[in-house]
């Protein structure tokens, strides 16, 4: 048979063949040296957009901070720029009880869904759930805040009668709802890739699915949820559309969640919306509010990497 | 191999059953994986299953302590006697039976914890949180699967920073650390060099004084070196069950004499 095809087809010699088609390539040996500079500089861009950001913060902020002072910047109380007062502390407490009050809401939620996902649903449940739950991280914020102020709002009225119309409770708990999904799906894929062998092992130990769960599959995939809770919590940091419409704008030095607050965010929003005249004070104020969120959302991440590579248990 | 012998003949009669398998037949959806299984094992000795690839021995062993459950689906009928406890009885809790019925994987499973939690994991999900009681635990397991001198100054350190063997022994004393009757192995040596695999057969011979082995292997040579009885599998069924030594010098079945002169598998 072998034989037979050998005689009918004409001899190929495979290494002449190569020969050949090099070189008719030159060019290909210039697409090979353009081609890793194309890709360095798409890398490149973002690192120079962060770059050209960060130095757009600090001209504005410094002109500011050279005018009302670093200090008093970062410990005044009082936030009302319309009449002078620079204190960012309230925009402070204003994002803090949104991300707290999100990041309660969505860490045990998340997480639930996580485990549930990856743990006990089976293939089907999971190919269902999971696309749907990513549909939730879809929604564009501002539904989400007409759902804070027309829905969550009222409920919450029946419970706290003196609630405001607008407050924080009602916007931490929805900025909340929005960062399930990514917590959920980015700490579902964390532990859907710890090696079955270790379920495995736990199991052939006598631990019942709970036990593996929580104390094989979860420290296993510790840096990765760490990873999904700091990237949420960024995210409940810097969210806009829902503080602003539904916590209101009322700057206040407070922890209670039941009355108006402004944001850090909010704030920015307000402050660049029009009637805010090109190099005014509030005009300088919105950039250094901006470089606060920007050193926040750092610290954030600089912790998160911090802790990852603490806990890091590597498989 | 003569001092097995011995041990057999002077021990036979009192020997207790662990397992005693009746018509056991298990499907993987339409596909049935093993036909009628019926064997008797007894304790303290080691049972070593033999077989070409995909004939059953794994699914077998797994079927013991009923990880093979764990895929959705598995359908099994016959029974199985731990001790006169039906393991299939709705009553009899799986996580029970492994408590009992340890076993060792065929490529080391560490957790990705240090070396000591990796032993106390078993006993602390089993309730024992005293640190003292754990060090003894921890420090008699490792000593037990011949690795503790290895490792007793870098209990704190990672385990997956040991070698192949050593995160093999270091998985046999972890399922040593629950103290449970039998320990299943799933051809425990066929990711290991030869250094490595002599001494977990070592290992084996010694941990039979106290417990029954059951040991899945490819390697014949492996079997009819530490194994006191062989059951030979074929395309899931149980060809030849008997003593280590009549099964590889004068097996009863045609098959088997194909499979261990060779001929095929």
């Amino acid at each position: 048979m072998m034989g037979n095809i050998k005689e009918d087809k004409q001899k190929i010699d495979v290494q002449q063949m190569i020969n050949e088609k090099k070189s008719t390539q030159n060019n290909l040996k210039i697409i090979e040296k353009i081609v890793p500079v194309f890709l360095f500089l798409c890398a490149a861009l973002s690192i120079l957009t962060t770059v050209g950001i960060l130095f757009t913060l600090l001209r504005e902020s410094i002109t500011f901070f050279g005018e009302q002072g670093f200090f008093s910047f970062i410990t005044g109380t009082k936030w009302n720029p319309w009449a002078g007062d620079f204190g960012v502390l309230p925009l402070i407490t204003g994002t803090l009880q949104i991300t707290v009050i999100s990041i309660l809401v969505a860490l045990p939620i998340g997480l639930a869904s996580a485990i549930f996902l990856s743990e006990y649903a089976s293939d089907k449940v999971r190919r269902t759930i999971k696309p749907t739950l990513e549909v939730l991280a879809g929604v564009p914020t501002v539904v989400y805040g007409y759902f804070a102020v027309s829905f969550v709002t009222p409920i919450l009225r029946s419970i706290f009668p003196e609630i405001g119309i607008f407050n924080a409770l009602s916007a931490g708990l929805v900025v909340g709802i929005m960062i399930v999904p990514m917590i959920a799906s980015l700490s579902e894929d964390a532990m859907n890739s710890v090696p079955t062998s270790l379920r495995e092992g736990a199991l052939a130990l006598g631990s019942t699915r709970l036990e593996v769960a929580l104390k094989v599959v979860v420290p296993a995939a510790f840096s990765g949820i760490v990873a999904a809770t700091v990237l949420a919590i960024s995210r409940a940091i810097g969210e806009t559309m829902i503080v602003t419409i539904a916590a209101g704008a009322s700057p206040n030095l407070t922890f209670d969640p039941l009355v108006s607050i402004q944001t850090l965010t909010a704030f920015i929003v307000q402050g660049i919306k029009g009637d805010t005249t090109f190099g005014s004070m509030i005009y300088y104020s919105v950039y250094a509010v901006g470089m606060t969120l920007f050193v926040f959302t750092l610290a954030m991440n600089l912790l998160s990497q911090y802790i990852a590579r603490k806990f890091r248990e590597e498989y | 191999m003569a001092n097995n012998t011995q041990a057999q003949t002077s021990n036979q009669q009192q020997k207790s059953t662990v397992f005693d398998v009746t018509d056991l037949n298990l499907w993987y959806g339409e596909d049935q994986a093993l036909y009628d299984i019926n064997m008797n094992i007894k304790q303290n000795e080691v049972t070593a299953i033999i077989g070409p690839s995909g004939c059953g021995k794994s699914t077998y062993l797994k079927t013991l302590n009923r990880m093979v459950e764990t895929v959705p689906i598995v359908r099994i009928s016959g029974s199985i006697k731990y001790k006169d406890s039906e393991i299939f009885d709705d009553k009899y809790k799986k996580e029970d039976l492994r408590t009992k019925v340890g076993m060792v994987f065929q490529k080391p499973n560490p957790f990705p914890k240090s070396v000591y939690d990796n032993v106390a994991y078993g006993p602390r999900i089993h309730g024992i949180r005293d640190k003292k009681t754990l060090d003894q635990i921890v420090e008699k397991s490792l000593r037990d699967a011949a690795i503790w001198d290895e490792v007793k100054d870098r209990l704190n350190e990672n385990a997956y920073g040991l070698s192949g063997g050593q995160q093999q022994r270091l998985c046999i004393a972890r399922c040593l650390a629950i103290e449970p009757d039998v320990i299943l192995m799933d051809e425990p040596t066929s990711a290991l060099d030869p250094i490595s695999t002599l001494k977990v057969e070592e290992l084996v011979q010694e941990l039979k004084k106290k417990y029954s082995i059951i040991i899945v292997t490819h390697n014949m040579q492996q079997a009819a070196r530490i194994s006191d009885k062989t059951a030979f599998f074929l395309n899931g069924e149980m060809v030849e069950f008997t003593e280590t030594d009549t099964l590889f010098s004068t097996p009863s079945d045609k098959r088997t004499e194909d499979y261990i002169t060779g001929r095929f598998g």
